[in-house]
């Protein structure tokens, strides 16, 4: 199905993707959020990979992705957990407020 | 049309959304728009898996990211009832300097792709790599060790999650 696109589109996809991922995690300033952004800078670099995989004809990069996927599932489920935590503790998850560990 | 091949056009048109929506995610204000522009995001990513062959992943891709992990996201949000008012702000001057080391970050990496050779994309040959059958047989022939261990992995942070999340632990 794919024919005559360069690799080079899909690099330059994914850097974009993943740059826009690391600009709303600096830029931001809402917990939620900035997960979220790191959701997109994971999926940036499984869509290289896939690419790849279909470059050279291997199966293993796809397999990667899938190991990737089920990584940031049970990331997110720890980091949720955490996060509904200290929003029951604080009453926030604004990054500014929670810049000390103790107290 | 154009001089442009069918794939092609799909390949600029997801392209174009994808990034449009993960645009809308940094930008949007409310928490639960920026969790549906995510959603969209996925599934213009899952729509790049149909066009590279890797059809098994694609749904995969919907199932567990649209599916599963982006409603979690909707629940915690609607516990914590965040909404546009409560949104916290950085200065602007933070947002500028973001959007600077971003730009330097995304110059620096496409800078590198300079001058690199050309390799086309074909699909001879590899149209049933990304298939329910051959991906099964890899994942448990040559991957079977990692997958088991992700297999504990996703039980010690299902177990982790529900520790974290009881109100007291005695």
């Amino acid at each position: 199905m794919i024919n005559g696109i360069s690799i080079n589109y899909y690099l330059l996809l994914s850097t974009v993707l993943f740059i826009i991922g690391a600009i709303g995690v600096m830029a931001r300033r809402n917990s939620i959020i900035i997960f979220m952004c790191i959701e997109l800078m994971l999926n940036a670099v499984n869509l290289l990979l896939v690419a790849f995989s279909t470059l050279h004809h291997d199966a293993s990069g796809q397999v990667f992705v899938f190991f990737i996927m089920a990584v940031a599932a049970a990331e997110v489920a720890v980091g949720l957990a955490i996060l509904s935590m200290i929003y029951r503790n604080v009453k926030s998850i604004d990054t500014n407020l929670l810049s000390n560990l103790k107290n | 049309m154009l001089g442009y091949t069918i794939t092609q056009w799909l390949f600029g048109i997801l392209s174009f959304l994808a990034i449009m929506f993960a645009l809308m995610v940094v930008f949007s204000r409310n928490p639960v728009n920026s969790v549906l522009y995510l959603v969209m995001t996925f599934f213009c990513i899952a729509g790049h898996y149909l066009l590279l062959n890797a059809q098994f992943l694609a749904v995969v891709h919907i199932v567990v990211y649209a599916g599963a992990i982006m409603v979690l996201f909707l629940f915690v949000i609607m516990l914590m009832d965040l909404n546009q008012d409560s949104e916290p702000q950085r200065t602007m001057v933070t947002k500028i300097i973001a959007g600077v080391a971003g730009g330097l970050m995304l110059f620096v990496l496409v800078g590198s792709l300079k001058g690199t050779e050309q390799l086309n994309l074909s699909s001879y040959g590899s149209s049933q790599i990304g298939t329910v059958k051959n991906l099964g047989k890899v994942l448990f022939s040559e991957f079977l060790f990692p997958f088991e261990i992700a297999s504990v992995l996703l039980l010690a942070a299902m177990v982790g999650a529900i520790m974290i999340g009881k109100k007291d632990i005695k």
